[in-house]
């Protein structure tokens, strides 16, 4: 998943932007202020639809359907919207976005608004000659996601055959259009032996990134968690396993990695801050600070059906819910890291203590961290669980349970 | 096939001609006030002596023909700017921001 936007050091003579927003300071109306405080990235969800079925998929739970998606003309709004308001890069993902017909009307409105366009795509059902079309509309970048490089492993983690040779297929496409390629590889304990053989894929295609991108247990990979999460070592040797292979692999394949944070002392920066420099937009138009904002029930999400992206990005009550550090309890009210990583992940906070202002249980500091860790580690030692696939059904399903939250440290 | 694959790290010397793969955009982002440079999930922003450098890539000049250009245009020395230029050069294609 491309949640986080990437951050790299300095190197001479050209600094990379880890500042993208300077913060928001309540309402103002001139519009270059208003430029400068925007965020530079947007993920759209275009649509939930998705012939895969990945038991860690990054959707929400319940699942939009089809008949509330955007139109045609409302997801170009949006384009144009975010290139006003200043937003460079934006993603377009889903669900599958190649399911939406109109993805070619879409993908030039960004274009035409200077917006630098990313598809991230299943690829199943992408042809030939429409990605050539997509590319002469402006598309500028492919991602890939490879759900093993082993194809009965992949025909089982995304449930649909014969996908691993139809992405292969796909990914030499783009890169003999001469576009950039990222492989995106979701990790977990079924396929966390093969992140070797993920890195010689991504060389031999030709890729310009690979994302080695550990799940993140929220949504989908939550409710999956006893069958998907790895053992602390493996998940150690694989990071090591990468460290050593960016080293060697300079200059010809850049390697990020998401790594998962159960097993972090530091919990990650979540989006770099909420409503810093990311949103997101639902299939049917609710506008998030990120993409799994919607576990926490008590916040209300403005719409572009509704309001001014704009406005919503300034002023509207969800992106202000956690703006900053007023809304922090302790620990992290009096930490020194709290403008570094803010607190992490508030949908993290919710799904496992239910209140989404206590300190990410992924943080040390937090008194659920060690509860958290230890159920994990006994998940991951036991045989894996069956998958709860991702597909409408199971979401009508999970919609109904409802887990207890876990019990504090004394 | 094409500027975007061929394993392989691309060593920069005062003889190399480096270009901005095409993925790269170099932009002028009026809100900001500032240059960016998009790339795939990463935003650079280029101080302006790196901008002036990557304007300069083109694939034909070669790193001494833009250190040469930079040292009349800046009145400093051409052997120290070419020294910088392969620096931050070789800094950008080790992350497979610049070809030759």
């Amino acid at each position: 998943m491309t949640e986080d936007l990437k951050i790299d050091g300095h190197v001479d003579g050209i600094a990379v932007d880890d500042e993208p927003t300077a913060g928001v300071i309540g309402n103002e109306d001139e519009a270059a202020e208003l430029c400068a405080l925007a965020p530079v990235g947007l993920l759209a969800e275009l649509t939930h639809r998705c012939p895969l079925q990945c038991p860690y998929c990054s959707n929400p739970v319940e699942l939009e359907s089809v008949k509330n998606e955007l139109t045609t003309e409302e997801w170009c709004s949006v384009m144009r919207q975010a290139g006003e308001m200043g937003i460079l890069q934006i993603h377009l993902s889903g669900g599958e976005p190649t399911a939406r017909k109109d993805l070619e009307e879409i993908v030039k409105a960004a274009a035409d608004a200077g917006l630098y366009t990313n598809l991230i795509t299943a690829a199943v059902n992408l042809k030939r000659d429409r990605l050539e079309t997509l590319q002469k509309l402006g598309l500028d970048h492919v991602q890939i996601s490879f759900q093993d490089v082993d194809p009965a492993g992949a025909d089982r983690i995304g449930a649909y055959p014969g996908a691993l040779q139809k992405k292969l297929e796909v990914a030499r496409w783009v890169t003999g259009l001469g576009m950039p390629l990222t492989i995106n590889a979701p990790i977990h304990r079924h396929n966390i032996h093969n992140v070797p053989r993920y890195i010689d894929m991504a060389v031999e295609l030709g890729a310009q990134r690979l994302e080695v991108a550990h799940a993140q247990y929220y949504g989908w990979a939550f409710l999956n968690r006893a069958a998907l999460i790895p053992t602390y070592e493996e998940t150690v040797a694989s990071i090591e396993y990468v460290e050593a292979a960016r080293e060697r692999l300079k200059g010809v394949l850049t390697i990020d990695m998401v790594v998962p944070d159960y097993y972090a002392k530091r919990p990650k920066p979540c989006m770099g801050g909420w409503g810093k420099g990311f949103m997101n937009i639902t299939p049917a138009g609710k506008v998030l600070p990120c993409h799994a904002a919607e576990s926490i029930p008590e916040l209300h999400f403005d719409n572009v059906r509704d309001r001014k992206l704009v406005d919503i990005w300034m002023n509207s009550d969800a992106f202000n819910a956690f703006r900053g550090t007023d809304w922090m309890k302790e620990p992290c009210k009096s930490c020194a890291f709290r403008e570094v990583d803010f607190g992490g992940c508030r949908c993290q906070a919710m799904a496992i203590t239910k209140d989404p202002r206590n300190t990410d249980p992924a943080c040390s500091l937090s008194p659920y961290h060690a509860e958290m860790v230890k159920l994990a580690k006994q998940e991951a030692a036991r045989p894996a669980t069956e998958f709860v696939y991702r597909n409408p059904r199971n979401a009508a399903q999970a919609g109904k349970a409802h887990g207890e939250p876990l019990v504090p440290a004394e | 096939m094409t500027d975007v694959q061929k394993p392989g790290r691309l060593m920069i010397d005062r003889a190399t001609k480096p270009h901005l793969p095409r993925y790269l955009k170099l932009r002028h982002d009026a809100g900001r006030d500032r240059w960016v440079l998009l790339a795939p999930e990463r935003i650079l922003t280029p101080d302006n002596t790196a901008v002036a450098v990557l304007q300069l890539c083109d694939g034909e000049r070669t790193v001494d023909d833009i250190a040469a250009k930079l040292a009349s245009e800046y009145s400093a020395p051409a052997d120290v700017i070419a020294a910088d230029v392969v620096d931050l050069l070789q800094d950008l294609a080790d992350k497979g921001y610049i070809k030759g």
